[in-house]
């Protein structure tokens, strides 16, 4: 009997044990098997995958490209930060890239990346993205994969709101985050902040080619930060909807000062009616200085310019410009659906996510249904305005994107989640949780009229225990989420190259069939270029040396270099001879205080070098070229100042 | 000759007037690093195809580059295709047994001088290699095959006839049909 009876109890805990097991991992759902998430994201050795996924870096200041499903890292596109691997920013021809006002600006905070687009559609030929730091927008040459177009944005404190592009890509914008002093005087006191301070709306105009980009226009705004932004479409085509907070416009704690007011606003911008009134002279002319870089494969080197003065339009001599729809709680996203009717808020601290109709917008413009104005920009009372709440979608609402099928999906920073619901009803349908903490998502098109609703990225703030520890610093990640069900279904996830802010995918082949491999040594035009080995040569002006270098598998011409003196500054100019794919040739020297150079087939670059001490340094290819890469090598002579030593050079002498 | 033999002469010459336009062969080369492929087309007047990047990879082996001045064959080689284009079409026309016999004799002979010339041309690529060459394997010579395929060290190589070879020897082989027919078959 005893016996029977503890056999029941060990029974009974045994069951309570497994349903205990059973249950656990409350938070993690909708899960499928392992194997079956597996084949979802497995892309065969050599196989590509089917899409591209360009993700800032953040902090890093660069763009990195994933391939989706796999989560393959493809490639890190340097953009706002130097890059001594490929020579970013250390050549003589990328330096003047990263020039500023402000000087050689050698990091920044890069974004929001931005597809360009044809009739709303994401169409592959280039991507932008900003700069949040020192305010500029960058063009990568989808082509290339080369930054190949940087633009300074004048009066701006900080360009967060950028560069978000209208249906056609005649312009990417650019709101600043940080309000200051931009008319006038800049030296006054911070505390003078509702006085003094103010923001801009930038419109960039894209042109049809890299080089065309140019400031078109800019809006006066009242001191509120700029946080998002969103081109309408189809219905609301010709407007631009930007998320602000701190309407409170405080310049001291703003975590507190700047949460205060239950509505900040979600401005509309009719920027066809902008030309007009631009146009019509009604900008004023605004003393500016602004830099822009253009990079060209013909000379492979980058040009900048200075551009003065911009275009200034202020809202309170424009009626019908801008109007400001009270939204709850410091709103991030401005998310426009692909129909163009509903503009999705998400207010950061809101506890529901408010969708406001473009329709019903008009109307209350059309009824002067203002509830007051600041600065002139007229208010619209947002009862008036609103299409529907989404109720306790979770907390922190960060960022909107569509899939094309009638679902809205909102990442949740604070809940860690993404949430499913439905345009129309604004019923939630469905969540995922995300580790941890969720900045903002992507799916291919999902801020375009077309979105491809097959995966959704999740882009994380915080991974703490999610990979194998690395210390203190922490990588961030992204997760993914299939999203071509009923229900989210979790893919996997993987550690990314800075902090991304947002990531915009696209279908492989919009970007794959058009690929440059290499460039025609024909058509080089550098001023220092050698197209063959016999015009390879070393010069002397002064106390400045040229070597006219070239590389082909596996030599440099020249290779043994002498009569340089101590205090010359040498620029090796290295042409790449090599005419085959994915030949690239590498050079980097001893004791230089640079970086080296990445040089591509057909193309030239140059690095400086300052000869400071006598001695001999050898130099060599730092890209594994062939299998005589090891051999790839050559040595420069530095010799005392007034030595008698003449220049020479030679190879295979 | 019969009447039905000379038309076919004068259409076969007429075929061959596509070999002027179109390449004669092409050597087609395989290995791990190039997955599409490296190919070299010989016309009748040029070269075409990835011809400075095998002429790049050759320089490992010592193997001379490969450029079009260095043949002088592709300066008169599409003159005899036309000259044998025009006689065949006179043979046509005078319609004579004979006649035909000597055309198809130079033809098939100039076929057979012009794949001994490719051979020997491939032989001497293939072996007077440059002593000072990065690579060096005793005894290995890097000739490619006349027609078939072949391993080189890393690359698998491929020798076939292209569009323009295909009608040329299309246009020998119903020639030597006729040939046969006019001589063998229908002796009067």
């Amino acid at each position: 009997m005893k016996n029977l009876k503890s056999i029941i109890l060990f029974s009974t805990l045994l069951i309570g044990v497994a349903a205990m097991i059973s249950c656990g991992g409350g938070g993690k759902k909708a899960h499928i098997g392992a194997s079956d998430a597996a084949s979802k994201v497995y892309v065969a050795p050599g196989q590509w995958d089917e899409f591209y996924s360009f993700l800032s870096g953040g902090f890093s200041g660069q763009v990195s490209v994933y391939g989706l499903p796999s989560g393959r890292l493809l490639k890190v596109i340097p953009v706002f930060a130097v890059n001594a691997e490929n020579g970013w920013g250390f050549s003589e021809e990328s330096k003047p890239m990263l020039q500023s006002t402000h000087g050689f600006v050698p990091w920044d905070d890069s974004h929001h990346p931005e597809l360009s687009m044809t009739n709303g559609k994401t169409d592959g030929r280039w991507l932008f993205i900003n700069s949040n730091n020192t305010p500029r927008i960058a063009r990568i040459n989808l082509k290339t994969f080369k930054t190949e177009e940087i633009l300074e944005i004048p009066n701006s404190g900080g360009n967060h709101s950028s560069p978000f592009a209208t249906e056609n890509t005649e312009y990417v914008v650019a709101g600043t985050r940080f309000s200051v002093p931009i008319l006038g005087n800049q030296d006054v006191p911070i505390n003078s902040y509702k006085e003094n301070f103010k923001g801009t709306i930038t419109f960039v105009k894209v042109g049809d080619d890299i080089g065309g980009m140019d400031v078109a226009f800019q809006i006066l705004t009242p001191g509120f930060d700029w946080d998002l932004a969103r081109a309408g479409r189809n219905a609301s085509t010709g407007w631009f909807f930007f998320s602000c907070y701190n309407s409170e416009q405080a310049h001291t704690l703003l975590e507190a000062n700047a949460s205060q007011n239950d509505k900040d606003f979600i401005a509309a911008i009719n920027w066809r009616l902008a030309e007009k009134y631009v146009a019509e002279g009604k900008a004023k002319q605004v003393p500016s200085q602004y830099y822009h870089n253009v990079w060209s494969h013909e000379t492979h080197s980058a040009t900048s310019t200075i551009k003065r003065n911009t275009l200034m339009l202020d809202p309170k001599d424009c009626p019908g410009l801008m109007y400001l729809m009270p939204c709850p709680k410091s709103p991030h996203g401005s998310d426009v659906d692909p129909s163009g009717e509903y503009i999705v808020g998400g207010g950061k601290l809101a506890t529901v996510i408010p969708v406001f109709s473009f329709s019903k917008m008009q109307k209350a413009i059309e009824a002067k249904d203002f509830i007051g104005e600041v600065d002139g920009i007229p208010i619209l009372k947002y009862e008036s305005v609103l299409a529907g709440e989404v109720q306790k979608p979770g907390l922190g609402p960060l960022h909107t994107e569509f899939d094309g099928k009638g679902f809205a999906y909102t990442s949740m920073f604070v809940s860690s989640e993404v949430v499913k619901w439905k345009l129309g009803t604004w019923e939630v349908v469905d969540r995922m949780p995300t580790y941890y903490s969720i900045g903002h998502l992507s799916i291919p098109g999902g801020g375009s009229v077309e979105p491809d609703g097959k995966y959704l990225l999740a882009m994380n703030k915080i991974t703490k225990d999610r990979y194998l520890p690395t210390g203190p610093e922490l990588a961030q990640s992204a997760q993914l989420i299939d999203i071509s069900g009923e229900k989210m279904k979790m893919l996997s996830d993987f550690p990314t190259v800075g902090e991304p802010h947002y990531a915009q995918g696209i279908k492989a082949d919009m970007i794959s069939k058009d690929q440059v491999r290499v460039f025609r040594i024909e058509d080089n035009k550098h001023p220092y270029v050698t197209k063959t080995e016999k015009e390879s040569r070393v010069e002397r002006k002064g106390k400045t040396v040229h070597v006219y270098m070239t590389s082909i598998r596996s030599h440099f011409a020249p290779d043994n270099i002498e009569g340089i003196q101590q205090g010359d500054t040498v620029y090796f100019h290295v042409t790449n001879l090599e005419q085959d794919w994915d030949t690239p040739h590498g050079f980097a020297i001893k004791g230089s205080t640079n970086a080296e150079l990445l040089i591509m087939p057909g193309e030239t670059s140059t690095l400086k070098f300052f000869a400071k001490d006598v001695g001999i340094y050898p130099f060599y290819c730092t890209d594994f070229c062939s299998a005589l890469h090891q051999e790839m090598q050559g040595y420069l002579r530095v010799s005392p100042a007034g030595s008698s030593v003449p220049i020479s050079y030679s190879t295979g002498k | 000759m019969k009447k039905s033999s000379a038309l076919i002469i004068a259409a076969v010459s007429l075929a061959m007037i596509a070999s002027l336009f179109l390449p004669l062969w092409t050597i087609d080369l395989q290995a791990p690093q190039y997955p599409e492929g490296l190919r070299m087309h010989i016309w009748l007047t040029k070269l075409s195809g990835d011809v400075s990047t095998i002429s790049g990879l050759n320089h490992y082996i010592g193997m001379k580059p490969i450029s079009a001045e260095m043949f002088p064959e592709f300066g008169y080689m599409h003159y005899i295709v036309m000259i044998l284009i025009g006689t065949g079409i006179i043979t046509s026309l005078i319609s004579k047994r004979w006649v035909f016999g000597v055309w198809f004799t130079v033809f098939f002979l100039t076929a057979l001088i012009g794949m001994y010339d490719f051979w020997l041309w491939e032989y001497d690529y293939g072996h007077n290699l440059d002593p000072k060459a990065p690579i060096k394997i005793p005894g290995m010579s890097y000739q490619p095959p006349l027609i078939g395929c072949k391993e080189l060290l890393n690359f698998y190589a491929c020798s076939f006839p292209a569009s323009g070879g295909w009608v040329i020897i299309s246009s020998g082989t119903i020639s030597f049909l006729v040939f046969v027919r006019e001589f063998f078959l229908n002796k009067k």
